[in-house]
């Protein structure tokens, strides 16, 4: 490939697409396109790090300016795309801006749920960006009385920080304990005894149906089960849907996140990196979308090497991990609420322990409980079909 | 080539001991990294950028000078 490209979002995935194509020796003109006015940031802090305080905004830059000007791409930010015409190539900008190349990326994320009633609504936040990550901050003050709405990886990890900041936290959610539908009774059931030990109030089993205000400002959660959690501050974190607006009428087919070939690409010329790509595992046989932060910059490697020409499936292992108070949970592969768990290592009630998860009799997922080495180590025995391609 | 981690910055992961084993391992009792090779070898200078690149905690650095 000799043409431009063309990065539209400047998180992740979009920043390790341009490394990779530089690695890879691709030596052309390279524009990242970034909604937001800062300079590309890691994401997996805000609800820990950043929330907490004990980093600042800074420390979660993902790299120094030296290092952005070494990549000699034009980050034009601040400035969301709002249109794309995928036979032309062509996004246009908020701001008015035409930019064309020979291939597009699309690592434009997600965008985060919310509750009817929610906008404008003093005292009710998500965290998705920086700038929500600061705000909310700015709203946890000691003795507060915050409700979690949320009962997932994120909001369980906006309970711990918050009950670390003398926060009095709520967590509601539908599920019997927090991740319970992905880790099952016995993690799931782990994570909701270390919430509760350390202080966190957990309203969990029922919906949230909306919000209750006064004057303008949040004053609880209502639950479908009846009865209002009473808050100072709501933090909304029960899931996010992929940033495709934008991309009505251009061409590409979205549903879902932006739906792609096993090379990750949507069209000719048009690919899609990141929690928004939503592509076909050739492992699996299955469209996959996977929002973590390993998927961001594995599947930039992919698109970078498939605009370059090298015509490889992207065949992941999914993984992430978490950090709720003193847990570090490491997951490899995919877990769910039905598998047959058995701890292969360590001891929960040692609070280190490594499960595996089987299902119809094959290895689907491996966590770690304060124990990554080895739950890394155990990767190989989540089935074949999966390991097909890189680690 | 120089390779410089950040153990505060490593979430355990093991991305960069799955790409380059012989220059990054983690420890086994919290799965930090530990740098096996600070100065890799000319051949290995591809694979450890892309391990910086691709590092989930942003923990690893690579300074070509040195």
């Amino acid at each position: 490939m000799t043409g431009d490209v063309l990065v539209v979002g400047a998180s992740a995935a979009g920043l390790a697409t341009v490394e990779a194509l530089r690695r890879k020796g691709y030596a052309g003109r390279v524009t990242v396109l970034g909604a937001e006015a800062h300079l590309p940031y890691d994401r997996p802090p805000l609800s820990k790090q950043v929330l907490g305080g004990s980093w600042t905004p800074g420390q979660a830059q993902l790299r120094t300016p030296d290092a952005l000007s070494a990549l000699d791409t034009e980050f034009v930010l601040g400035d969301p795309a709002v249109r794309l015409d995928a036979p032309a190539r062509t996004v246009h900008t908020a701001a008015g801006r035409t930019l064309t190349a020979d291939a597009v990326v699309l690592a434009t994320g997600l965008r985060p749920r919310t509750l009817p009633g929610q906008d404008g609504l003093a005292g009710v936040h998500v965290l998705r960006t920086l700038d929500d990550a600061l705000a909310l901050r700015a709203d946890l003050a000691p003795g507060k009385r915050a409700v979690v709405v949320g009962d997932g990886v994120l909001g369980a990890e906006i309970a711990a920080t918050g009950c670390a900041m003398s926060v009095a936290v709520t967590l509601a959610g539908p599920q019997p304990a927090p991740l319970a539908y992905q880790f099952g009774p016995l993690a799931a059931g782990l994570l909701a005894e270390l919430h509760a030990a350390r202080g966190v109030e957990l309203r969990l089993g029922s919906a949230v149906t909306g919000l209750a205000a006064e004057d303008g400002r949040v004053t609880g959660v209502r639950l479908a089960s009846g009865g209002v959690l009473p808050a100072d501050v709501v933090v909304v974190a029960f899931g996010a849907a992929p940033s495709t607006e934008w991309l009505a009428g251009s061409g590409v087919l979205c549903d879902n996140g932006v739906v792609c070939d096993s090379r990750c690409r949507a069209a000719a010329g048009i690919y899609a990196a990141g929690d928004v790509a939503r592509w076909h595992h050739e492992g699996l046989d299955a469209l996959l979308r996977l929002e973590n932060r390993t998927n961001a910059t594995e599947q930039a490697v992919a698109v970078a090497g498939n605009i370059l020409g090298e015509d490889r499936p992207y065949t992941p292992v999914p993984y992430f991990w978490t950090n709720q108070f003193d847990a570090r949970i490491h997951v490899h592969g995919t877990l769910s609420a039905d598998a047959e768990v058995s701890v292969v290592e360590g001891d929960p009630a040692e609070g280190r322990f490594v499960a595996q998860y089987r299902r119809g009799g094959a290895v689907t997922g491996v966590l770690g409980w304060n124990m990554p080495k080895q739950a890394r180590l155990r990767r190989q025995d989540i089935a074949g079909a999966v390991l097909a391609g890189r680690p | 080539m120089k390779v410089i981690v950040d153990e505060a910055k490593c979430c355990g992961a093991g991305t960069c001991v799955m790409l380059a084993p012989d220059v990054f391992d983690q420890r086994d009792d919290d799965g930090i990294v530990i740098l096996l090779d600070e100065h890799p070898g000319e051949d290995l200078h591809g694979v450890v950028r892309e391990a910086a690149s691709v590092c989930p905690g942003v923990a690893i650095s690579v300074s070509e000078e040195g």
